[in-house]
């Protein structure tokens, strides 16, 4: 059956490309502004609906901006902040791993319990607290969920490199006189950072639904910038009498996140990786 | 003497591979009979074939699978439900793993004489106990209460043992049952087996890999190759005149004390069993067969070399025609 | 066993010790407390008076010990928005937060356990793929938008159920099946991967070879070891449930602990912010360290360590 769950990836990455084009390139090619109000063409439906028109193809919001427009802007905050996110938090993670990992002993134990007061945090109440505190802004929910989003990283970098360390290729760069840092650099990283992409995609999709919560919470990207979390949060006062404005980003968040980690449960399989959560 | 259990012509295939195809021999009540050959030569298969505890993806097809009289090859699901573990019992090569580790030894025990019989808690711990004594384990009273990881290898193959004669069967299947076990365990679980035999007049299929153990217990041999049982006869029999090649190869690999001079090489069998597929004919130990020809890959005869004693190989009657 | 407990809840205090720190460094990021607790529009008098009266013109370190020593008898100060001690409100909104957990908790299991058991059975069947197909769908769904489609129809469409509040019983139905919806991805794979592991294994073929039934096979022997580590996660669970029921209890405005938190994280009002952070992380802690030891309990080879 394993070509079934190749398809599952496939259509991952399908996905997330599509996305991916549509975020660089979708926003010039609507014919609107996203941030261009039009108070006399306020919630207008999709086309396929009632009332649509042909100018709106998603309709307009409370506001009367293009939908669509909107919604493929969101798709460039998601993915700047899933990656951004990721970057950070791969950076901390991965350091973090790898060195409990590589030393063993005293330094992974101070890893490893710098790891569960991590894991005991919780995440949403203290990026919300955060954001709430400091006020809202791209770098600061970059910032915040990059801080707080390593564990995962540093579990698998941890677990790989003790897989590792003790093989011997790293024992022959030992022997040839390789420095730790040149052994965790060119002999550590290349070997687990197969591992390390498939907590990249996973993570970056937990970033994403992340940040559409906080956004969604009013504590997150500030308006007027389109996240698909704020417009959800925007839309929910019409969503009783017309429950597209909220169906409409709640798919693109749905379908995203959704195509992420088909991307990444495709390659944990591929690489056999094993993810504790 | 009755034979209580008998297979004719049993094939196992998993998907396109053949792990045993056309094995055929008898166990009579009181015996013990042996299936010897190298890993992988589809004697484990055969057991688990005989329990039907094959995987799912394993299809078993015979000509008759009797036991007590009875083809149990018909049996559904139930009815062979009801025979296993009760009239027909067996244990395995892993001691280790192979009780549940969250159960007691008392609960497993008791739990396979309640499935089977109609009887109470404490009549199934006396009889749990009683066993155990037999089996040699003391303090069996305070096992009842144990845990597998409690008790050491050997004491989990005797727990094993006991728990198999629970519903007193009439057919013992042992998988290598002291393959995991250090040496001077082994011997006293072989004893055991031995003695139990004689006294419960219990047929015994004993797998193995190990000539010592065929020479020291069985009654009976069956040697198999690739799925196959190439020769079978009186332990006394096949020892004195091994008639197939193979079967003479695995005894010179045995050494014997006095026979064998220091620094003389082992006898050894060049190669591995084949992977047998469908379409395969003719013997599959020609690509090792010292004495192979041109007739090897035609269909195999089967001959009798001496009372019960079965060979299946050319080479009788290529001799037969020199005569 | 005594000494294991006694590491882990050594270990388990360090970790809170380590919390506390961090809630209190969380709430001096915003910079001067004062000015805004004063609000726009007050003068520098009324900062400087209200600097005084929360004691926040001692040294941090001073106002970090003083906070710790109280917190650690339970007294967290007092709420500028709420005009009440935050242990008082954090002690009448948790019994909301706790009832959410539980039954979210209950619904997840009532859930996972037959999906995952179903899709080990059926390992590599269209069964099992359905239930991988439910798993990835439920990791990618964005709980307060099921939150709201689940008004949509139950609340609005149906009429079935409050849309919300905290008033009955029936406004917790819809909060506890969202926060189930976050916990069942995570435990159904965890219960397929343990009872695959556990029907491959030699001890179920002794059970066979033992003749006993399909279903005592299954829901005795292989159920009882594939259900313990399930067991241990379902506590940590739990600990991720409460610590997310903020984004479930805002939604449907359940007046739990995460609603209060996110009231004050809006009005800045940051003693109750620490102390909420610090509570549930504390339960969180709790919560691992109970895992642990209904691990070492459920397992008889760990009792006896």
């Amino acid at each position: 059956m394993p070509r079934l769950k190749e398809l599952g990836f496939v259509i991952g990455l399908v996905i997330v490309g599509v996305v991916f084009v549509a975020a660089v390139i979708g926003p010039w090619l609507t014919g609107h502004d996203a941030f261009a109000q039009n108070l006399n063409a306020r919630l207008i439906p999709p086309f396929w609906m009632e009332g649509g028109s042909s100018q709106h193809w998603l309709g307009t919001d409370q506001l009367g901006r293009d939908y669509l427009t909107r919604l493929l802007y969101g798709a460039r905050i998601s993915l700047f902040i899933g990656i951004l996110t990721v970057i950070t938090s791969g950076i901390i993670g991965t350091t973090l791993g790898v060195l409990g990992g590589f030393y063993g002993g005293r330094i992974d134990d101070a890893v490893l319990f710098v790891i569960t007061c991590r894991l005991s945090i919780p995440v949403v109440l203290v990026a919300l607290a955060v954001v709430g505190l400091v006020g809202s802004s791209l770098t600061l929910v970059v910032t915040t969920l990059g801080l707080l989003l390593w564990d995962r990283f540093a579990v698998v970098a941890r677990a790989t490199t003790m897989q590792i360390r003790s093989l011997d290729y790293v024992n022959a760069a030992w022997c040839s006189g390789c420095s730790p840092l040149d052994i965790m650099r060119h002999e550590i990283l290349p070997n687990i950072s197969s591992h390390l992409m498939v907590v990249c995609t996973l993570e970056i999709a937990l970033a994403i639904l992340l940040e559409a919560s906080l956004s969604f919470l009013g504590l997150g990207v500030p308006p007027p910038l389109p996240s698909w979390g704020l417009m959800i949060a925007e839309g929910k006062d019409y969503m009783f009498f017309s429950a597209w404005v909220i169906m409409i980003p709640g798919i693109a968040l749905f379908t995203l996140v959704l195509g992420m980690n088909m991307v990444g449960d495709g390659l944990r399989r591929a690489f056999g990786t094993q993810v504790i959560k | 003497m009755t034979a209580i259990l008998d297979v004719q012509n049993l094939a196992v295939r998993f998907g396109p591979t053949l792990a045993v195809r056309n094995a055929s021999f008898t166990v009579q009540k009181g015996e013990t009979h042996c299936i010897v050959g190298e890993s992988g030569c589809g004697k484990s298969v055969t057991a688990l074939a005989i329990m039907n505890l094959l995987a799912r993806n394993a299809r078993r097809d015979a000509k008759s699978i009797a036991f007590a009289g009875q083809d149990i090859l018909a049996y559904s699901d139930r009815q062979m439900e009801d025979v296993r573990g009760n009239r027909m019992a067996m244990i395995f090569q892993e001691p280790m793993t192979s009780l549940n580790p969250s159960y007691t030894i008392g609960s497993q025990m008791t739990e396979v004489l309640r499935r089977h019989h109609n009887t109470t808690r404490d009549l199934a711990e006396q009889r749990a106990i009683g066993l155990m004594q037999r089996v040699g384990i003391t303090a069996p009273q305070m096992r009842l209460g144990q845990y597998p990881h409690q008790l050491s290898g050997g004491l989990r193959q005797r727990v094993m043992i006991a728990m198999a004669l629970m519903c007193d069967p009439e057919l013992l299947i042992a998988d290598e049952p002291t393959t995991a076990l250090d040496v001077t365990v082994q011997a006293q679980i072989l004893r055991l087996l031995a003695e139990l035999k004689q006294e419960l007049g219990l047929g015994i299929l004993l797998i193995t890999h190990d000539l010592g153990i065929v020479a020291r217990v069985a009654d009976h041999v069956s040697v198999m190759y690739a799925g196959e049982v190439i020769e079978t006869g009186r332990t006394a029999d096949l020892f004195a005149n091994p008639s197939h090649p193979y079967t003479r190869g695995l005894i010179d690999c045995v050494p014997v004390p006095g026979k064998i001079k220091p620094g003389e090489a082992l006898g050894s069998i060049p190669g591995t069993v084949p992977v047998m597929k469908d379409g395969f004919s003719g013997c599959a130990f020609r690509f090792r067969c010292p004495q192979a020809s041109e007739i090897c890959t035609q269909a195999v005869p089967r001959h009798e070399v001496g009372p019960n004693h079965l060979v299946q190989c050319h080479l009788p009657s290529r001799q037969g025609g020199a005569q | 066993m005594t000494r294991f407990i006694f590491r882990r809840a050594l270990l388990a205090l360090s970790v809170v010790m380590t919390v506390m720190a961090l809630a209190f460094v969380l709430t001096r990021l915003s910079g001067d407390l004062a000015i805004s607790i004063a609000g726009p529009g007050s003068t520098q008098a009324d900062v400087e008076v209200i600097r005084k009266a929360y004691g926040l013109d001692r040294p941090v370190l001073v106002q970090f010990f003083d906070w710790t020593r109280l917190a650690l008898t339970g007294d967290f100060g007092n709420s500028f928005f709420f005009k009440d001690k935050v242990s008082n409100l954090i002690g009448q909104r948790m019994p909301v937060t706790f009832t959410l957990g539980f039954t979210g908790l209950a619904v997840a299991l009532v859930i996972s356990l037959p999906l995952g058991i179903l899709a080990a059975l059926n390992e590599n069947t269209w069964i099992d793929r359905l239930v991988s197909l439910l798993v990835m769908v439920g990791q990618a769904m964005p709980s307060f938008w099921l939150g709201l489609i689940l008004m949509i129809v139950f609340g609005l469409q149906l009429g079935w159920l409050p849309i919300s509040g905290t008033g009955s019983w029936q406004h917790f139905v819809m909060p506890a099946i969202v926060l189930a919806f976050t916990a069942v991805p995570a435990l159904t794979r965890l219960m397929r991967s343990g009872m695959i592991e556990a029907l491959g294994s030699d001890y179920i073929r002794t059970a066979r070879a033992k003749g006993l039934s399909r279903s005592s096979i299954i829901f005795k022997h292989a159920l009882r070891n594939a259900a313990i580590p399930v067991v241990s996660i379902a506590a940590v669970q739990l600990g991720f449930m409460l610590g997310g029921s903020i984004v479930i209890e805002t939604v449907f405005a359940l007046h739990g602990v995460g609603y209060l938190a996110w009231e004050s994280i809006s009005k800045n009002d940051f003693p109750v912010v620490q102390a909420v952070v610090l509570v549930l992380a504390s339960i969180y802690i709790g919560l691992t360290l109970v895992s642990d030891i209904l691990n070492a309990l459920l397992d008889p080879r760990l009792r006896g360590a």
